[in-house]
């Protein structure tokens, strides 16, 4: 299917127990978008990821990629069928060096060929997982760290890129350098579905953002509303 | 007995519990379930050595093996697999049954006297070096051993699997997200399990080849404190802690008078104890001694 949008979420409802964390969200990533979800803590944010993901079955709804319902599918089938997650906290194997955490990505690869071509502008991306392969990951910065999780996840050569919260806990340099290779990556063609609780920041970077609180999508924000203060404060507070 | 033949007599029986030690740390490891019902592997494929003893012997060896193995992964697919998200407890409950549904089998099967699996008791001559006397068994413990433990060394670090699984033990959901197949590290898992108690079985059965319903449930417990003794966490110190342990056991038997080898376990406990309460972490665990776990 063309046509169809690289990711949709429709009526999705995640449940723990009698507690509804997520509640009939909707939304769309077009091909080659970087779209945005922020919202405050607790706002259903990482249920949604973890859904789509396959690693939370959801009680209601549907997640399509590229059309095609992955609803069911185990997390291991859906990171081979495209999508690659740099999950929160960056989920880095600190017992393994950065070779072989970067090898990893290789499990969930489509196509075997072209590995030592994107690895060397992986490389040129994030030069940290050249520089430090042979390294412990555990002895990595937590800015290195989450270079290097993006960077594994980019040798899955997916089409479409979720992150979870990259910016939590890194130095605004360093968050900068993150956010310029995510819009490098972009520019290859790759689809970003950015999650995020900086809002300001992530808001003026995707070419749309979904607000997210109390497990529901409360409205869009376009670029143009990332100095409209006023309406940034009622979309997060707002329930 | 010279003083080194204890030592080389404590080698071969330690890498025999090392043996069963990996299989359970490998287990545990991807599962985080400690199987209480590997030692009815080890069980199975000694009677299979009993039933096939009339077979040339390498169909023999081969048959027990494979049926260590196929029963490894017969209890992950109807068992465990159904049990992958149940709370821990329910799991480690269900390992017991296992056991004990498996040992009821034997008991049935073969009745509780013991059943002679003799089929590799050649290995019981004795090669002579001077003072010292090994049996050849001590020496085939010793080799294979250490080629299956280097063997699990290369699996681990240098292939694609051992990759995964290695990642999937760190943490097995990041795992999973990056594409690596639950199922498929966990029936390696099982398969190696299965393999080692294979070997255990024919290695124990060589050197004592009285076969009863309860034969593998005890080196099992014994490897299981070891692994425990050791550092559960990690496969390096649970693998010691198993050798340790398997070497302190044949140490203690040949160092006690006979007429006090009933106490051999009681030794054993004790030492346990003493080294628990010096490093509750693990013998083998860095920094283990300032490990600390709070109980209200």
């Amino acid at each position: 299917m063309p046509d169809a949008p690289a990711l949709s979420v429709e009526g999705l409802v995640v449940r723990y127990g009698g507690v509804a964390a997520v509640r009939d969200v909707s939304f769309e990533v077009g091909r080659g978008e970087i779209v945005g979800l922020v919202g405050p803590n607790g706002a259903g944010k990482s249920s949604t990821l973890m859904a789509i993901m396959g690693a939370v079955p959801p009680s209601a709804g549907d997640v399509r990629m590229g059309g095609r319902s992955i609803r069911g599918k185990s997390p291991e089938d859906i990171a081979r069928s495209g999508i690659s997650l740099v999950p929160e906290g960056r989920h880095i194997f600190s017992n393994l060096s950065v070779r072989e955490n970067l090898r990893l990505g290789l499990v969930g690869r489509r196509e075997s060929n072209g590995v030592g071509k994107d690895l060397e502008w992986i490389q040129s991306l994030f030069p940290v997982v050249k520089d430090f392969a042979d390294r412990h990951a555990a002895s990595l910065s937590g800015g290195q760290q989450q270079q290097l999780a993006i960077a594994r996840a980019l040798l899955a050569k997916p089409d479409i890129l979720i992150l979870d919260e990259p910016s939590l806990g890194l130095a605004p340099v360093v968050v900068q350098a993150v956010w310029e290779a995510l819009r490098e990556i972009n520019r290859q063609g790759v689809t970003v579905l950015l999650v995020e609780q900086r809002a300001q920041i992530t808001v003026s970077f995707c070419s749309r953002t979904y607000v997210m609180s109390n497990g529901q999508l409360r409205m869009t924000l376009t670029p143009g509303d990332a100095d409209n203060t006023e309406r940034m404060v009622h979309a997060y507070f707002a329930s | 007995m010279t003083a080194l033949q204890y030592i080389i007599d404590g080698i071969a029986l330690g890498s025999v519990y090392a043996l069963v030690a990996v299989g359970l740390a490998l287990v545990f490891g991807v599962m985080r379930l400690v199987n209480f019902a590997h030692g009815e592997l080890i069980t199975a494929a000694a009677y299979t050595l009993y039933l096939t003893a009339s077979w040339p012997k390498v169909f023999a060896l081969a048959m027990s093996l494979l049926v260590a193995v196929a029963l490894a992964l017969l209890m992950e697919l109807v068992v465990f697999r159904r049990l992958r998200y149940a709370p821990p407890a329910t799991a480690l409950i269900a390992t017991f049954a296992v056991a004990f549904a498996l040992e009821a089998v034997w008991l049935i099967a073969f009745g509780p006297q013991g059943k002679s699996a003799d089929v590799l008791s050649s290995l019981n001559q004795t090669a002579t070096h001077g003072k010292l006397h090994i049996r050849w068994v001590t020496i085939t413990m010793v080799g294979v051993g250490a080629a299956l433990l280097a063997g699990t060394g290369v699996l681990l670090n240098r292939t694609r699997i051992g990759l995964e699984m290695r990642a999937a033990a760190a943490d097995f959901r990041a795992a999973r997200l990056l594409g690596v197949r639950a199922n498929r590290v966990i029936g390696t898992a099982f398969v190696l399990g299965g393999l080692f108690a294979g070997v255990v079985a024919l290695l124990l059965t060589a050197s004592q080849p009285l076969v009863t319903p309860t034969f593998g449930l005890q080196v099992t417990i014994l490897a299981l404190v070891g692994v425990v003794v050791g550092g559960m966490d990690r496969l390096v110190s649970a693998t010691l802690g198993g050798f340790a342990i398997g070497f302190a056991n044949s140490l203690l038997g040949d160092v006690l008078p006979s007429s006090q080898g009933v106490f051999l376990t009681s030794f054993l406990y004790l030492l346990v104890i003493v080294v628990l309460v010096l490093r509750p972490g693990g013998l083998f665990v860095p920094g283990g001694a300032a490990a600390r776990v709070e109980r209200v």
